[in-house]
């Protein structure tokens, strides 16, 4: 087998980016300012300084002082977790780090003369802007729900008090009462995520109330794990679960917050919590960038830097680059290929191959973990998959319990990773 | 019957002599849609594909033998399925060389696809209509992955600890770089040769683990030696 040519194009616009002179700067230090603080901006700004050693001028901007770690935020609906087990906060960051973390909200970016806008007033220049804002949702997606309607209906798939309301609302459910969740259509954050709150719901609901219902509306013929949850559902969760997918009408859903009903298929039914998960685009900043193509920001696999501009990079749920699922994990292990190659652009440091993975844990009752995960590479057009695994139905119980307390090793190991 | 190994080899061999060669498509997608009109007389692909004298072929990959409930297979293909064949790329790709030799009985009435370069394209042209990994993890590859050659003195090999250093960074999302211990074990300030050793026998398979068989299985040996001089004293 011989190089191909695009194998032998990619190979060389990797050894050519390594080449190239660092940035002249006319004045001072390189600037990088990260908009975002979860598991792509904070790790990218984490690496950047830690690894610039202070040749870098570091700037995160991420509205909240407290930060509530969407994975493992189903942990807690489950009971599982407390909600300040999933809080973090960035002054390690600050302190440790040098990193200057501004609590605002950025809400424009000028190309031209390379500043990011804040609504507090002011702006900051950069020779590099990393955009992490992860998602929002598509106005309209689910007829009848749109953002006023989140205290009726939530949707508790950004965490926080989101995730407390709508764990209460569970916990309030009448005896034999109804939940209902309407799942998003591809591509969304977490592709288990859905279907691993259905578990934990269903955990509570077992405990305090079980003759209580869930039905899921889904979009979708069918989702990720989708084995291992329909068995896990059928062992612990029996009839419990009624999973509403495309071929039944899943699809064609609308919602009344105010009469707290959901009809599906034309069939209206009273439910007494509705979990709204809308179809989702990148975090509106990456728009307000003009970065975008549609819902998504395309990027370069190699170093993650946007197909529309070479001194922006888009990390995590809001980039659009192949085949890594929008996760935790995944923005997390791009945010380490791009902080090598923006270090490497500003300070001539080497720049090495990009290598990706993912692994996203679920678990569906207590002690009952699964996961599945792959790793890939960049090809000229994408990141491409090239090798997984997936646990498999009919495992041992000391196996699947060895797989969520790994799970609990991850989160300790991937929070540190972010926040120092 | 393990059906994937025994194509599995094949590949292997194949990639190998590319040693550091970077990752490939499974093949052109676009040349296999021309490759495809061979197949058209009988099978369907795309929206709307349906059942004609062979099965529709969405959603193939990673599909049990014979896996269609509604398709009237042979029953040479049946027991195929039954006995644990899976389409993916190798599997397919043995299969349309040879469909008689593959599976004896099989109703594909077709010489097969001699030219590898053909297979390897139509493949690619089939692999846009399953699913696709962004939405579901586990749906099967879309590129081949860089493959590394075995080197018999791999203990021998000196580490760049600056290299070891960016590779680890995939190493700390689970394994904390304090040396901390909870549910996933430390790595850090480990003898040299232990680590390698270790990774290795991940990279072979030896030691059970899916994920630390799948994250040392694309790294090469001059990569685990990088990462032990990195992690036996991490600054």
């Amino acid at each position: 087998m011989t190089l191909n040519r695009r194998t032998f194009l990619g190979t060389a616009g990797v050894l050519a980016a390594g080449l190239s002179a660092p940035m002249v700067l006319a004045q001072g230090k390189p600037r990088v300012v990260v908009v975002g603080g979860g598991a792509g901006g904070a790790t990218a700004a984490r690496y950047i300084a830690k690894d610039s050693k202070g040749e870098i001028e570091v700037t995160l901007i991420e509205p909240s002082r407290t930060y509530y770690t969407c994975f493992f935020s189903n942990l807690y609906l489950g009971g599982f977790q407390e909600l300040s087990d999933i809080a973090h906060s960035y002054g390690t960051l600050a302190a440790k780090y040098g990193i200057n973390v501004v609590h605002d909200w950025a809400v424009g970016v000028d190309r031209d003369s390379k500043t990011v806008s804040l609504a507090g007033g002011g702006s900051i220049p950069y020779d590099k802007l990393i955009l992490s804002p992860g998602i929002d949702f598509v106005d309209g997606a689910v007829e009848g729900w749109d953002v006023i309607a989140q205290n009726k209906m939530p949707h508790a798939y950004k965490a926080g008090s989101q995730t407390e309301l709508l764990k209460a609302q569970v916990l309030a459910m009448p005896e034999g009462g109804t939940f209902a969740m309407v799942a998003p259509p591809n591509p969304f954050r977490c592709p288990p995520g859905p279907y691993e709150r259905v578990s934990m719901v269903a955990h509570v609901l077992k405990a305090n109330n079980p003759t209580a219902k869930i039905i899921i509306a889904d979009p979708k013929a069918k989702f990720s794990k989708m084995s291992l949850f329909q068995e896990g559902w059928a062992d612990h969760y029996e009839g419990m679960i009624d999973w509403i997918g495309e071929d039944f009408g899943g699809g064609n859903v609308s919602v009344n917050p105010d009469a707290m009903t959901v009809t599906i298929d034309g069939e209206e039914t009273k439910v007494d919590v509705c979990n709204v998960i809308p179809a989702m685009k990148a975090g509106r900043i990456a728009e307000m960038a003009g970065v975008t193509d549609g819902n998504w920001a395309p990027v370069n696999a190699a170093d993650m830097s946007s197909k529309a501009d070479p001194d922006i990079y888009v990390l995590g749920d809001a980039s659009q680059q192949g085949d890594m699922p929008k996760s935790g994990f995944s923005a997390n292990s791009q945010a380490k290929v791009c902080a090598n190659a923006v270090r490497g652009a500003l300070t001539g440091s080497k720049i090495f191959p990009a290598k990706f993975s993912n692994t996203c844990w679920s678990l569906i009752d207590t002690d009952d973990g699964v996961k599945v995960g792959a790793t890939y590479e960049a090809t000229p057009e994408k990141i491409a998959k090239v090798d997984g695994f997936i646990s498999q139905t009919g495992e041992d119980s000391d196996l699947r319990k060895a797989t969520y307390q790994e799970s609990l090793g991850w989160y300790a190991g991937i929070t540190s990773d972010m926040f120092g | 019957m393990r059906w994937r190994g025994a194509t599995g080899v094949i590949f292997a061999a194949s990639i190998l002599a590319t040693a550091a060669a970077a990752t490939e498509d499974l093949g052109d997608a676009a040349a296999g849609k021309l490759v495809f009109a061979q197949c058209e007389g009988c099978h369907q692909v795309g929206a709307g594909a349906e059942n004609r004298i062979g099965p529709h072929l969405n959603g193939v990959f990673g599909r049990r033998a014979a896996g269609l409930e509604e398709f009237n297979y042979s029953k040479s293909l049946i027991r195929a399925g039954t006995s644990g064949l899976e389409w993916h790329a190798d599997t397919l790709s043995a299969y349309i060389e040879n469909p008689r030799a593959f599976a004896s009985g099989t109703r594909m009435s077709f010489r097969g696809l001699e030219n590898a370069e053909d297979r390897a394209n139509v493949i690619a042209y089939l692999r846009v209509f399953s699913d696709n990994p962004q939405d579901i993890p586990e749906a099967d590859p879309t590129a081949k992955g860089t493959d590394h050659s075995v080197n018999p003195e791999i203990l021998a090999i000196q580490g760049d600890p600056e290299y070891g250093e960016y590779l680890s960074s995939e190493c700390t999302t689970c394994h904390q770089i304090e040396g901390g211990d909870d549910g996933i074990p430390s790595i850090v300030y480990w003898p040299d040769q232990d680590f390698v050793v270790a990774m290795h026998a991940y990279k072979d398979k030896q030691r059970p683990h899916p994920v630390m068989q799948m994250i040392a299985g694309r790294l090469s040996n001059d990569e685990i030696a990088a990462l032990a001089a990195y992690f036996n004293n991490p600054q």
